[in-house]
C-alpha cells in the first residue's frame, strides 16, 4: 500500500497557493510537512482528505484507508470522554478496547468532555485515530495543547501505527522524533491566481 | 448511522434545547391564542387547526440551525465527512433526529393542545397531518441548514430561505386537520401531504449532502 501524490495543485478560498506537489509515501513511512504559517500545510492535508477538490494533479490512495486529525478534535462537550470515544468507535465499527488507557486518558474515562483542560481534550481527540482502524494518519498540527510529556506518548502512539505498516502525513512545527522525511512546502508556493473560472471565483 | 442518531438525540436531552424548546414554544402558541383572540368556542374551534399548524411550523424553525452549526464549530462535520458514513446518510440521520425531538413530540402533543383550543373532535387527524407533515419539515429544514452550514448568523437567512418552503406542507397539512375536524373527505390533501414528506425525503438527502459538501470546502 502507498499513498502516491503527483502534481497537486490545492486552493485556499478560491485562491491556489500550492502546485506541483508530488510525492509518496509507502507503508511504515512518515512524512513530515513544514512551512510557514499560510504555506498550505492545512490546505493540502484537507484535499488529501477529501474534504476539498484538487485543482489539478492526482492522489492515489486506497479506499476508506483515512484517519483525520484536525485543529479541532470534534469533542461534545456535555458527553464523557468514553462516550465521545465510544461514538467514533462505533462510526468506525470498533470498539474502543484499551485506547482510554494508551492515551493516559482512563481515569477520565467518565469526566465530561468540557471539563477536560485542552491538553486533555487533545489527547481524546487523538484518540479517534487509534479507534478509526484506518493505515493513513492525515495529522494537521497534533501537538497543540500538549505538554511535553503527552508529546511523547502521542509520538510513542504515531511510532506504534508506523511499525504495525500504517503511515502518517503531519503537518508539525515540532520535531516529534519521528524518523521521517520531510518535504518543505515552500517549494511548491504557486504564483496567487483564481483557481477555477470566473464564477467559481465569485461565488 | 444508529450511533449518529443514538448521539444526537442524546445530545438533544442533555442540552436541553431541541427537545424542550420546540415544545414549549408550541405550548405557549396555544396558551395565548386564546388570550389574543377571545375565548369564544366557535372562534376557537375554527381557527384552531390552522394555528396549531403554524405554531408545529415555527417551533420547527427554532431549532433549524443548530443541525448542523454545532457540528460545524466543534469539527465534528469535518470528521463524519471523512467517515465512512456517506453524507447523505449523515443528513438523513440529522434530519430523522430533529423531528424525533421535535416533530414527534409535537404532533404527540397536538390533541391535548387542541382541547385547550376548543377543537370539538378529529384530534386524531389533526395528530395524523402533524405526524405526517412534520417529517417534510424536518427534511427541508435540514436543506436549508445544510445550505447555510458555513456562515456566521445563518438563521434569519435560514428562515427565509426555508419557509417559503414549508407552505405547501403547511396548506396541505392545516387542510387535512380542518377536513377531519369537520368530518370532511381528507383523501385529497392527505394524499398530496404524503406526497410532500415522500418526495422530500427521497430527494433532499442527496441535495442537502451536496450543499453541505460545497459549505465544507
Amino acid at each position: 500500500m502507498e499513498l502516491i501524490v503527483e502534481n497537486l495543485s490545492c486552493a485556499r478560498g478560491g485562491v491556489i497557493v500550492l502546485e506541483g506537489v508530488s510525492f509518496r509515501l509507502a507503508a511504515g513511512r512518515a512524512l513530515v510537512l513544514r512551512g510557514p504559517n499560510g504555506a498550505g500545510k492545512t490546505t493540502l492535508l484537507r484535499t488529501i482528505a477529501g474534504l476539498q477538490p484538487a485543482e489539478g494533479g492526482a492522489i492515489s490512495l486506497p479506499p476508506d484507508s483515512i484517519a483525520y486529525a484536525a485543529h479541532a478534535d470534534g469533542l461534545k462537550p456535555t458527553l464523557t470522554a468514553r462516550e465521545n470515544l465510544t461514538f467514533w468507535a462505533d462510526i468506525y465499527g470498533r470498539g474502543i478496547g484499551d485506547t482510554l488507557d494508551r492515551m493516559n486518558l482512563a481515569g477520565l474515562a467518565d469526566r465530561p468532555a468540557m471539563n477536560l483542560s485542552a491538553g486533555q481534550k487533545r489527547r481524546l481527540g487523538l484518540a479517534r485515530l487509534l479507534v478509526a482502524g484506518r493505515p493513513v494518519w492525515l495529522l494537521d498540527e497534533p501537538t497543540v495543547s500538549l505538554d511535553a510529556e503527552a508529546v511523547a506518548l502521542f509520538a510513542g502512539v504515531v511510532q506504534g501505527h508506523l511499525a504495525a505498516g500504517g503511515m502518517a502525513l503531519v503537518a508539525t512545527h515540532i520535531n516529534l522524533g519521528l524518523e521521517a522525511d520531510v518535504l518543505d512546502l515552500s517549494a511548491f508556493r504557486a504564483r496567487p491566481r483564481i483557481a477555477g473560472g470566473f464564477d467559481e471565483a465569485f461565488a | 448511522m444508529i450511533a449518529l442518531l443514538l448521539r444526537d438525540l442524546r445530545l438533544a436531552i442533555r442540552a436541553g434545547g431541541g427537545f424542550g424548546l420546540g415544545l414549549a414554544f408550541f405550548l405557549l402558541v396555544a396558551v395565548l391564542v386564546p388570550l389574543g383572540v377571545g375565548p369564544e368556542p366557535a372562534l376557537l374551534a375554527r381557527i384552531a387547526p390552522g394555528i396549531l399548524w403554524v405554531g408545529a411550523l415555527l417551533a420547527c424553525l427554532l431549532s433549524l440551525d443548530r443541525i448542523f452549526a454545532l457540528d460545524r464549530e466543534d469539527g465534528s462535520l469535518d470528521l463524519l465527512a471523512t467517515s465512512p458514513i456517506p453524507m447523505e446518510g449523515v443528513v438523513a440521520v440529522k434530519a430523522l433526529a430533529h423531528w424525533l425531538v421535535t416533530g414527534l413530540p409535537l404532533a404527540l402533543a397536538a390533541p391535548g393542545l387542541a382541547v385547550m383550543l376548543q377543537l370539538p373532535g378529529g384530534h386524531g387527524w389533526l395528530a395524523i397531518s402533524l405526524a405526517l407533515g412534520t417529517p417534510a419539515l424536518s427534511m427541508i429544514g435540514t436543506f436549508g441548514a445544510a445550505l447555510t452550514v458555513g456562515l456566521k448568523r445563518g438563521g434569519l437567512l435560514l428562515s427565509l430561505l426555508v419557509l417559503p418552503l414549508y407552505v405547501p406542507t403547511l396548506i396541505f397539512g392545516a387542510e387535512v386537520a380542518r377536513r377531519g375536524v369537520t368530518g370532511m373527505e381528507l383523501g385529497t390533501p392527505l394524499a398530496l401531504l404524503a406526497a410532500i414528506t415522500g418526495g422530500a425525503v427521497a430527494l433532499l438527502p442527496f441535495a442537502a449532502a451536496l450543499a453541505v459538501r460545497i459549505n465544507l470546502r
